[in-house]
């Protein structure tokens, strides 16, 4: 159980697991990041799923990064801008710019949204662009990618940035500093907004769990997961270097 | 031991572990919660204004300003349309079509708080947004569907309490010569007084504990609201919207939440009691 970010690519990969090995039985269930590690702690889940880095008092537990996601800053489809650095972005989210007027773009104020505390899409986004500087605090704050989504759907004002594989083209996704959020910009690391998708537990992986696993990171697995939206990155080395510690 | 005795063990048995979960819950939420306050310090957790858990600054000023002004505001929404209906249900509307209304009004306490905040995010906010400005998510819309949604406490307490009233009052008023209007006015409802005051506080209790609906329309952001068009965050919808991700000193701000939370329904529901009992004496 964990992340709701990661929890639709588990579901979806848990029912093809399951149709490949009939009588396996995989539960998966939300909750949030901190919820799933907190499972796997107690023995509750023999999986976390987790969508932000571990903290330092979580460190005693194993992470797999499974898959990565990109984070996509979006706006409303009507908004004539396609294209913001990284700085204007940070200024926009930390409420220095806090007009759209300032690119000739409408004469109105920006709607912030984002993510509540402790979402693994926020950390990602704060340690990704934000750096040192806050979001600001009069930014709306919505619980999901979707309920994000929706925000900026409806309001012609709203900036906002969720997992790039749940843009759909009732939103706009921006360039950032001129460069699109496409698979293959993401995988050539032009395009920097990408964090892992992780699996966490107690101790090193057994049975099921570890082969759910080992079907996960293979080739028909990622393709599960790179045809939901997520991107494959030369996955196996990377998880082995997470695993020892 | 007669069968009488043992019923009635068995009825103070039940009637203690339902206390005891009380207990329990209160203690979890203490024990949890009150080592964080603590350690930063009282003042900085109820008078601080910023609230970034994951830098380790835990203000809930803004929350428990949200709150104010969304209780606040559903007042305004439902006292007087409660009392309005409380009246008409009992003096001015013939007592079959009273029958039917009330069922109905019954009916607004079962729809789920959820429905409200989806009805209020699909209709009220859009209209906001595009009458006033602003975002659309903010306290004006969470005030309205507040509202609505304690009018049933209201409603029924305040008839309760007006009904209660002896027929003696309104029949020496009516007597005395004073018009029907008057007799409601001057006479029963300062007679029905403290239930009436003991149904606005169990309403605000309804309304300070309301959190799915809430976290729908209020936008949440943890900011001092400016004005009524603002976005906000309550101090239900603080636990509510962080609880899945917290860890740590984070969770333990949420618990810390509720425990402040306890303490003011305490309050509400200790003022209720005492209003609607001193009325009785």
């Amino acid at each position: 159980m964990g992340s709701t970010s990661v929890e639709p690519f588990a579901e979806a990969l848990a029912e093809e697991y399951m149709s490949r090995h009939p009588g396996e039985k995989i539960f998966v269930q939300g909750g949030g990041s901190s919820a799933g590690i907190q499972a796997v702690r107690t023995g509750s889940a023999e999986i976390g799923m987790s969508s932000r880095n571990l903290i330092d008092s979580e460190k005693d537990l194993i992470a797999v990064p499974i898959i990565y996601d990109a984070i996509a800053v979006i706006v409303h489809r009507e908004n004539p801008l396609n294209d913001l650095t990284l700085d204007q972005i940070r200024k926009i989210f930390s409420a220095e710019i806090t007009r759209w007027v300032e690119w000739g773009g409408k004469n109105h104020p920006i709607t912030l949204v984002t993510r509540e505390e402790g979402s693994g899409t926020r950390e990602a986004f704060q340690k990704l662009i934000m750096g040192k500087r806050e979001i600001s605090l009069s930014a709306l704050v919505q619980d999901s990618n979707g309920a994000i989504r929706q925000v900026v759907t409806d309001d012609r004002n709203a900036i906002g940035y969720i997992s790039l594989g749940l843009v759909n083209d009732r939103v706009k996704a921006l360039k950032i500093g001129g460069i699109e959020a496409t698979v293959d910009n993401i995988q050539h690391q032009r395009y920097q907004i990408v964090r892992p998708f992780l699996f966490v537990f107690k101790s090193r992986p057994q049975d099921l769990a570890k082969d759910f696993l080992d079907y996960i990171l293979s080739p028909p697995g990622q393709k599960l997961l790179v045809q939901e939206g997520l991107i494959s990155m030369n996955p196996i080395p990377e998880s082995k270097k997470e695993a020892r510690r | 031991m007669s069968k009488e005795k043992i019923l009635e063990k068995s009825f103070l048995l039940i009637a203690l572990s339902s206390i005891s979960i009380l207990g329990l819950i209160a203690f979890f939420i203490f024990e949890q919660g009150i080592p964080l306050i603590w350690k930063i310090g009282l003042n900085s957790f109820l008078l601080g204004d910023r609230w970034f858990p994951s830098k380790e600054s835990f203000g809930i000023f803004p929350m428990i300003v949200g709150s104010f002004w969304v209780t606040l505001g559903s007042l305004v929404v439902g006292v007087p349309l409660g009392l309005a209906c409380a009246v008409f249900l009992c003096e001015l509307t013939p007592p079959t079509f009273a029958m039917i209304l009330r069922p109905m009004i019954q009916l607004l306490a079962a729809i789920p708080s959820v429905i409200y905040g989806f009805w209020g995010l699909i209709v009220l906010v859009p209209l906001i947004r595009e009458s006033f400005g602003g975002p659309g998510l903010s306290i004006l819309a969470g005030s309205l569907v507040l509202g609505i949604m304690i009018l049933p406490t209201i409603i029924s307490i305040s008839e309760d309490s007006l009904r209660a009233l002896p027929r003696i009052y309104k029949e020496g008023a009516l007597s005395l010569g004073a018009t029907h209007w008057q007799t409601i006015w001057r006479v029963l409802l300062p007679a029905a007084r403290s239930g009436i005051v003991a149904s606005v506080i169990l309403g605000m209790g309804r309304a300070i504990g309301e959190t799915m609906a809430m976290i729908m329309i209020l936008g949440n952001a943890a900011q001092l609201p400016r004005s009524i068009l603002d976005s906000a965050r309550t101090l239900t919808t603080n636990i509510g919207i962080e609880m899945g991700y917290a860890s740590g000193d984070h969770r333990q701000a949420l618990f810390a939440t509720g425990v402040v939370l306890f303490f003011i329904i305490m309050i509400l529901n200790s003022l209720a009691l005492l209003v609607s009992r001193k009325g009785k004496a």
